[in-house]
């Protein structure tokens, strides 16, 4: 079978979920596709897997209300071996990425990280992956029948939900202790849409000013294209903006339609987050920042100038 | 306590990437420790001037010239060193098993390990090591502290930023942020010649890669580098405006 495990926040798959059933559905291999459900209170979440997979196993239980990377493998490992998965896929988030490997120790299986493409050529399981910072594109094959793969988020087409329901199966589950004492979590969730989703990054760097100038310009100018906010590390560092909405080497990876960079002269840390965006806009006063390299569209200019000029000019 | 402390050897992000037989061209490149695990040995050699009785043992896999890296971290003020000498690439799933055994081997207390790897961009050595010698993990750790057996610190995660607290043995991956390089001086880079570095050969570790890379390609996007001169603020605008919505097609 083809073992998809599902994530959910505030009661819904989440969209890489979706994407990751779509991925599922491409592979060309063997299902049945079976979706996991790991969580506390997750019937609603399971009945919306239901829809996408040909069945589903959940394991609702209240040590499972909050994620930690040994239960989460232990969990995965567990299904993954009594169902005979031969394919394990997992979304590539931060915390895909953390438990995905122990998945892959357990199993004894190879580890296709944060692929783009994926399918079977003879029973090999191929896919495509990026690399040096980005900048490489790699063709990798699985070397045995087990093969754990972690997905990237936001390129495989989502499924659509089918009308037919699939059965769901409670799972029993023999889970270790959480080792890692979480003693405060600082949770930036916003009400914009989540970078790794949105068609339309408005980023800032140091070279909007203040943290003023950057509600002003990046914020301002996203609220008007309806786009998600994303930053340097610098301006991070700098306490201006959380930590969430760090794009680069050390944030997330998003590559939405059109990425705006507004004050960020384009260190390849930052690039190596942002440069696969199908159009990428330049605004930086230095007309040899090396932002404008990768650019399609660029203004050498005053930030202070051309994005209040912009905003007016989105609103007419 | 014992601290192993990864070290690759990694092309310097700033050079550009070049493919020749079908690999990313190394070859007359500049090659450097990968800054993500620099942030690794800074941190061992911090724990030991905290106070702590540490031995800091650097760990390298890979061909002979692996050797300069470890050096590096010698000359940073790493105790010994440890080179597994290979020319056969392993994924990250297959080298955790040559590591594991050396913390075995070592009895280690703490590994730490970059977050990311800056070649393959994977971010999966540390947890894969962990689960072998059956450890518990923290990712991303901006910020450290060690007493009495355990370790106490900060994280990032999907969602923010998370205060952990998990008893030692322990693998931690470390990130920018964490804390500031030391760059080596010239009379610890002479120290460091007199200082052990220990050869081992993989065959001993018995270990084969689990992923093979079969293709390797530059990223091949074309971009219209179309750059307008911004003096006149709101003619720019409208022109790109114009350009997005109609030429583009990427905002409404």
């Amino acid at each position: 079978m083809i073992l998809l495990v599902t994530s959910h926040a505030n009661g819904k798959l989440t969209k890489a979920t979706y994407e990751l059933a779509g991925a599922a559905r491409a592979i060309g291999r063997e299902g049945p596709i079976t979706a996991l459900v790991l969580g506390s209170g997750v019937s609603q979440v399971a009945a919306e897997a239901a829809k996408i997979a040909e069945q589903v196993l959940v394991a609702d239980r209240p040590e499972l209300a909050h994620y930690d990377p040994e239960v989460w493998s232990a969990a995965v490992a567990q299904v993954a071996q009594e169902g005979e998965a031969h394919t394990i896929l997992i979304a590539a988030s931060r915390g895909g990425r953390e438990y995905s490997p122990r998945v892959a120790v357990k199993l004894d299986a190879p580890l296709l990280e944060d692929v783009v493409s994926l399918h079977d050529s003879a029973g090999k399981l191929i896919a495509e992956r990026y690399s040096f910072l980005n900048r490489v594109s790699e063709t990798i094959e699985a070397n045995g029948p087990v093969v754990v793969v972690s997905v990237k988020p936001g390129v495989f087409a989502p499924a659509a939900p089918a009308s037919e329901v699939a059965e769901q199966f409670d799972v029993d589950l023999d889970l270790p202790q959480p080792r890692v004492k979480v003693l405060q979590q600082v949770k930036e969730a916003s009400d914009r849409v989540p970078l790794a989703e949105a068609d339309v990054v408005v980023a800032g760097g140091r070279g909007v000013g203040s943290p003023q100038g950057f509600t002003n310009l990046i914020v301002g100018l996203a609220d008007q294209l309806g786009a998600a906010v994303g930053a340097t590390r610098a301006v991070v560092d700098a306490g201006w903006r959380p930590y969430a909405e760090q794009v680069g080497q050390t944030g997330k990876t998003v590559q939405p339609k059109a990425y705006i960079a507004v004050g960020i002269s384009g260190a390849v840390q930052h690039l190596s987050g942002m440069n696969r965006s199908k159009c990428i806009v330049a605004i930086n006063k230095d007309p040899d920042a090396p932002i404008f390299k990768i650019a399609d569209y660029g203004i050498v200019g005053d930030v202070q100038e051309i994005v209040p000029a912009l905003i007016e000019q989105l609103r007419k | 306590m014992r601290i192993l402390t990864l070290v690759r050897q990694v092309m310097d992000a700033q050079e550009s990437v070049r493919i020749a037989n079908n690999a990313v061209e190394l070859d007359g490149r500049k090659l450097v420790m990968d800054t993500m695990d620099e942030y690794g040995v800074e941190e061992a050699l911090r724990l030991r001037e905290s106070g702590l009785q540490v031995d800091v043992i650097a760990v390298g896999i890979g061909p002979a010239r692996v050797e300069d890296v470890l050096r590096t971290a010698l000359a940073m003020g790493a105790d010994r060193a440890i080179h597994v000498e290979t020319d056969t690439a392993l994924d990250p799933i297959a080298l955790s098993a040559v590591i594991a055994k050396i913390a075995q081997s070592e009895t280690a207390d703490l590994i730490l390990c970059g977050g990311q790897q800056s070649d393959w961009d994977s971010q999966g050595l540390g947890a894969a090591v962990a689960e072998r010698l059956g450890w518990p993990q923290a990712t991303w750790t901006r910020a450290l502290k060690v007493e009495a057996n355990i370790a106490t610190g900060q994280h990032d995660t999907d969602d923010g930023v998370e205060s952990f607290q998990v008893q030692l043995p322990v693998v931690i991956t470390t990130q920018q942020g964490l804390n500031e390089p030391r760059y080596p001086t010239l009379p610890n880079i002479m120290k460091a010649k007199r200082k052990e570095i220990r050869k081992d050969s993989l065959d001993s570790y018995a270990v084969t890669p689990k992923v093979k890379t079969t293709g390797v390609a530059a990223q091949s996007r074309q971009r219209l580098k179309k750059i307008m001169d911004g003096k006149d603020a709101s003619a720019a605008a409208a022109q790109l405006v114009h350009s997005l919505r109609n030429e583009a097609q990427v905002i409404q």
